[in-house]
């Protein structure tokens, strides 16, 4: 509390505190370079600003016969010369900066935008490992997003890592991003794509290249076996209830795409795109009260279901091996 | 002449220009009354967007607050957008120049009363069928920038959306009409002796506003209308998996949207510049300068669209080059702002409340503009983009470059509203509130962008630093609020005990304030003459001569409204131009356009149809009563001077409003060709497979037969010139028959297609030809219009106001037509 209190006294401190998903805390490389962009620009600007506001100011509040500046040096100096030498200095600075390396030997992984959450494909070889709403990479390496929507207009945004760019239905586009260090970055959808786009979140998961490996090898695994009476009975009533029209978890004849892989949500960090923390008991609260939590999402509503089925299904579903 | 013989002149003047009252007050079509409506109406919306923006603020004053719920919030914001955009920001200043045009530059109104009328009550009931939506709990919430595909059928199932583009494009035609009367009266009835180069450099503004506003707006005006049709009447242009493409739609937006932006900020900045001036103390300096960026920012206005899709994957060149264009478009502003600065330090400037308003407008615009260079920065956009970043930047830009310069305006021209000086203790405490709360609104909300809250959001989570800075944001727009509250108690108080003022309270340059305050309807009793830039300042006793009739149209005893006509570039008299009495026929045939929207809306097709049938009734009987009907074929200006009315000047007002209209329609018809360029490049078979093509026949048939209408057209004004009425009226015939017969044939071969459902390509063929048949009908109506008028004696070989008009349309349509051949049938051979 004492520390948001400070930040927002002094809000340029703020550029370093750690939990905001600040782009002026650049965790990669293209981060970096526009966040230095900004501090040039900044600075640029302040000074521009005064020197207006002064000679505005110093029109009004000079004294009568002392020095006054000329009217044609003021016009083409302030108006037409500093303009055009700031800006071309600005242009060829940024397409200096903005011109990206070229990534090496990136790691491409496929991001599809739903209403409201992300679908997240690793293609390697033949075999493709989907989670949502989190996406885990190597620390160090280059990654190529390729970014797709199943519906409306998204965009994807991770403030630390790089700019945006757009999910757009019918196009594929690409971002090209690279987590410096291991860490946890936080991003959201950035453009309105209706009721929920409020939470439609994303993470970053970025961790070291070994770890990242036996992360996806796991991610490749098919769900595992319930061990447990209690998880038995969950698969069954998954079926059941009709879970499986729209979640697939693989391992199981669940093939339903209207919503997120559920193979291995266990895992996962949170629930319904950042909606709520995967604590246990977390999905069994989402079954009974996902259209509370977020309203309007395209699940169905389950509150009618006995707490009973609930969590059975969610022992099932919450199972990680 | 003594003080009560001019007071009797100008009751005279007074007893046929008044408007009139009660119920009878939506007859009115005097620019004065219109201009006011126009400015208590935009206030109105002004206010109630500014509630919807409390309530934003409210709810995103904390994290997980849920008093709005998605779907309000949603509405919320979307209106929010929509109405301090279409109902508050463009109308208003409208309203402003419509008021104030005809006065600065001479007039007594404007050269087409009953269409600013009509406008006015197009963007009046566009307004209200826009709110009604909240009764029905249908308010669109899309954005205000209603993006496909969440815009379409399938993801906004709801009536909003059609309110939406339906209530909007409504709107949308006020604009066009306010911008076609005003760029007809700044060239054609300006004061004798007000050459280009004298006008006041608010004229100019508007002058550039309006050719923006003409040729910037239907770009959405047709975009509204394909999406409208896509949801309603099952076209497709927006859906890639039949040949379509979303960004279509997101290009034709900000081919308006940008210009949009200057669109609000010239007007405004036109404003600032007349208050520079006049409290400087002297010419402003630059004035060429200022007029060469005002036309600068025009153009390049619109070359800047794409800027606002940086993010959607477009190539790296076009960005470089929009980036740069971006960038390009501070020059001229910067070049304006020098040359206030340049006036402050070359005059004597008095920090009186309007220029104090100008202040807060530099420094809260500045700071904007230097905040737009940086978006305009592919990369840096590529962070802020869509962030609360740029809602700060945008608010900056608007509230610095439109509101405040707007508030400076209503404390400047406040005595000639309502006749009263200003004492301003409560107005400075209002601005100070005002400048205070905006900045503590928006100076923090840059920074919370940058820490990653996007736009949009009606809800955010506890842990990302966004809490306290979005309190900080809500606390400042309560300040704000007060600020407003304190400037709307100011001008009640002023209004009701205000001193009462005499002429010319600023000692200010321009004509407006030589006329008695508060304006009459008529401005002038009689239109003084113009030696130079600053009227007021080079003769002062021009306005005591004025007021004592010596000067043109001084005499009222025709009891006919009348204002001077002059010259494009001299303002040499040319025409006396007669003006129209008050009239019902504005108020009914917008109610009548009106309907379609709610038959669209509500799909009470027959609702629609007789609304439009009702439209063309009411324009008809309107185009029967023109102002000049039984008008003298010479009417005196000045002793000794007389004059041809407008229907035989050869320059007619009517004329240049035609050719206005057909130059904004032609930007409507641009945008669609531009929208079958665009999906022929991204669309990946163009023509669609399963198109045959013609043969040819129907594309020879077709510019046989428009090359014969077009002959007959040009027959018949060469029959008319010599005065033969039976053998125009016949080659006006053949000109119909002939039309009507193109229509059939590549109509016949339309039908032929695949169905319009079925791919963009056979959609945006038959809106092609759905823009043909409309332009068509028109000119066939006007053809019997002038066959009716020659027919009864109306038209011969010296009133050729009306056939000059229709030929005008017929060249047009026919020049149409011949494009449409060109698409229909060329285009996909060379493909």
């Amino acid at each position: 509390m004492q520390k948001t209190l400070l930040i927002s006294a002094l809000p340029f401190l703020l550029a370093g505190c750690a939990d905001a998903p600040s782009m002026l805390d650049p965790a990669g490389p293209e981060a970096a370079a526009i966040a230095d962009t900004w501090w040039v620009m900044f600075w640029g600007g302040v000074a521009i600003l005064a020197l207006v506001m002064g000679l505005a100011l110093g029109a009004v509040f000079r004294r009568p016969g002392g020095w006054a500046p000329r009217s044609d040096w003021l016009i083409v100096g302030g108006g037409l010369l500093m303009p055009v030498v700031l800006l071309t200095g600005l242009l060829i600075y940024g397409l200096v900066v903005s011109v990206p390396p070229g990534p090496e030997n990136p790691l491409t992984i496929r991001v599809i935008g739903h209403q409201w959450w992300w679908e997240v494909h690793y293609p390697q070889g033949g075999r493709v490992a989907i989670t949502a709403n989190e996406i885990h990479v190597p620390a160090g390496r280059d990654l190529r997003l390729e970014l797709h929507s199943a519906d409306v207009i998204h965009s994807f945004w991770v403030p630390q890592l790089g700019g945006k760019r757009d999910l757009i239905p019918g196009r594929a586009n690409r971002l090209e991003l690279r987590a410096e260090a291991p860490g946890l970055y936080h991003g959201q959808c950035a453009e309105f794509c209706g009721a929920q786009h409020a939470h439609m979140r994303l993470l970053v998961v970025a961790r070291p290249e070994d770890e990242f490996h036996a992360w996806l090898a796991r991610q490749h695994t098919p769900a595992p076996e319930p061990a447990t009476p209690i998880e038995r009975r969950g698969r069954e009533r998954f079926f059941a209830r009709g879970c499986d029209e729209c979640h697939t978890v693989r391992g199981t004849p669940a093939r339903g795409r209207d919503g997120p892989d559920l193979t291995h949500v266990g895992g996962r960090r949170t629930l319904g795109a950042g909606t709520l923390e995967n604590r246990p008991g977390a999905i069994a609260r989402w079954i009974t009260e996902h259209h509370r939590l977020k309203p309007g999402n395209r699940m169905e509503r389950f509150d009618h279901l006995p707490s009973e089925e609930v969590e059975a299904i969610a022992a099932w579903l919450e199972r990680v091996d | 002449m003594n003080a009560r013989q001019a007071e009797l002149l100008h009751e005279r003047f007074q007893s046929f220009w008044q408007s009139p009252t009660g119920w009878r007050g939506a007859t009115a079509v005097n620019h004065t009354t219109i201009g006011r409506r126009y400015l208590v109406t935009g206030f109105t919306f002004f206010i109630i967007g500014g509630l919807l923006a409390m309530a934003i603020r409210a709810q995103l004053a904390w994290f997980d607050n849920t008093d709005l719920d998605h779907a309000t919030y949603n509405q919320f914001v979307t209106m929010h957008g929509t109405t301090m955009m279409f109902l508050f920001a463009v109308p208003i200043l409208e309203g402003l120049a419509i008021y104030l045009v005809p006065k600065m530059i001479g007039a007594r109104d404007l050269p087409f009363p009953r269409l600013s009328a009509f406008g006015y009550f197009c963007y009046l009931f566009g307004g209200i069928f826009l709110y009604t939506s909240f009764l029905f709990g249908a308010a669109p919430d899309g954005g205000w920038f209603m993006y496909p595909p969440l815009t379409t059928r399938d993801f906004s199932p709801g009536a909003g959306a059609d309110f939406w583009l339906l209530g909007v494009t409504f709107i949308e035609v006020a604009a066009l009409a306010a911008a076609v009367e005003v760029i007809v009266s700044i060239l054609k009835t300006r004061a004798p002796g007000m050459t280009l180069a004298r006008m006041p450099l608010f004229a100019w503004y508007m002058l550039v506003t309006s050719f923006m506003i003409l040729l910037g707006f239907p770009p959405l005006i047709l975009g509204s209308v394909l999406l409208e049709i896509e949801r309603s009447f099952g076209f497709v242009f927006f859906d890639t998996s039949r040949g379509g493409d979303p960004l279509l739609w997101q290009h034709l937006f900000w081919l308006f949207g940008h210009p949009e932006v200057y669109i609000i900020f010239l007007p405004a900045a036109g404003v600032v510049t007349m208050v520079v001036e006049t409290f400087s103390r002297r010419p402003l300096v630059g004035y060429g300068w200022v007029v060469a960026a005002v036309i600068a920012t025009g153009f390049l206005s619109f070359g800047l669209w794409v800027h606002h899709m940086f993010a959607t994957g477009i190539p790296r060149l076009s960005l470089s080059f929009f980036s740069a264009a971006s960038m390009a478009v501070a020059i001229p502003s910067g070049i304006q702002v020098f040359c206030w600065i340049a006036t402050l330090w070359a005059g004597r400037p008095v920090l009186s409340l309007p220029l104090l308003y100008v202040f807060g407008m530099l420094f809260i615009f500045v700071l904007g503009g230097l905040t737009g260079v940086m978006v305009a920065l592919v990369p840096f956009d590529w962070q802020v983009h869509d962030s609360h970043f740029v809602v700060a930047h945008l608010h900056y830009v608007l509230i610095g470059g439109m509101m405040f310069p707007l508030f400076a305006g209503i404390y400047y021209w406040l005595p000639l509203f309502i006749g009263r000086r200003a004492s301003d203790t409560l107005g400075r405490i209002g601005f100070y509130t005002l400048f205070a709360g905006f900045n503590i609104t928006f100076l923090p909300m840059h920074l919370t962008g940058m820490l990653g809250m996007p736009r949009r959001v009606y809800t955010y989570a506890e842990g990302f630093g966004w809490e306290w800075l979005n309190l900080l944001s809500t606390v400042g727009s309560f300040v704000m609020t007060i600020g407003v509250a304190l400037f709307l108690t100011d001008l009640y108080l002023h209004a009701r005990y205000g001193a009462a003022g005499g002429r010319n309270p600023w000692g200010a340059a321009s004509l407006e304030w030589g006329m008695r305050l508060p304006a009459p309807a008529f401005n002038f009793v009689s239109i003084p003459p113009v030696g130079g830039r600053h009227p007021l300042w080079e003769r002062p006793e021009l306005a005591g001569e004025s007021a004592e009739g010596r000067h043109f149209l001084g005499d009222p005893s025709s009891g006919y409204r009348e204002t001077l006509g002059t010259t494009l570039d001299g303002a040499e008299p040319e025409q006396v131009i007669r003006l129209p009495k008050p009239s019902w026929l504005p108020f009914w045939s917008a109610a009548a356009g009106a309907l379609p929207l709610i038959g669209v809306l509500t799909q009470l097709y027959w609702l629609a149809v007789t609304g439009l049938v009702a439209l063309v009734v009411l324009l008809l009987v309107w185009a029967a009563a023109p102002a000049y009907g039984g008008a003298p074929a010479r009417i005196e200006a000045s002793p000794g001077l007389r004059l041809p009315n407008q229907a035989e000047s050869g320059q007619g007002p009517g004329l240049w409003g035609s050719g206005l209209t057909l130059l904004g329609s032609s930007a409507i018809f641009a945008s669609l060709l531009f929208a079958y360029a665009f999906l022929w490049t991204v669309s990946p078979a163009w023509p669609a497979s399963g198109y045959a093509g013609s043969t040819g026949g129907e594309a020879f048939a077709g510019a046989l037969l428009l090359a014969g209408a077009a002959l007959g057209v040009y027959l018949a004004g060469t029959a008319l010139r010599k005065g033969r009425a039976v053998q125009f009226r016949v080659a006006v015939a053949v000109a119909c028959v002939l039309a009507v017969i193109f229509l059939l044939v590549t109509g016949d071969w339309l039908a032929g297609l695949p169905p319009r459902g079925t791919h963009a390509y056979s959609s945006l063929l038959h809106v092609l030809y759905g823009y043909q048949l409309l332009h068509f009908a028109v000119a066939l109506m006007m053809g019997g219009f002038v066959v009716w008028r020659s027919r009864i004696g109306l038209i011969d070989a010296a009133r050729t106001l009306e056939p000059a008009v229709a030929a005008l349309w017929w060249y047009y349509a026919v020049a149409v037509g011949f494009v449409v051949l060109v698409v229909f049938f060329l285009l996909p051979r060379l493909l």
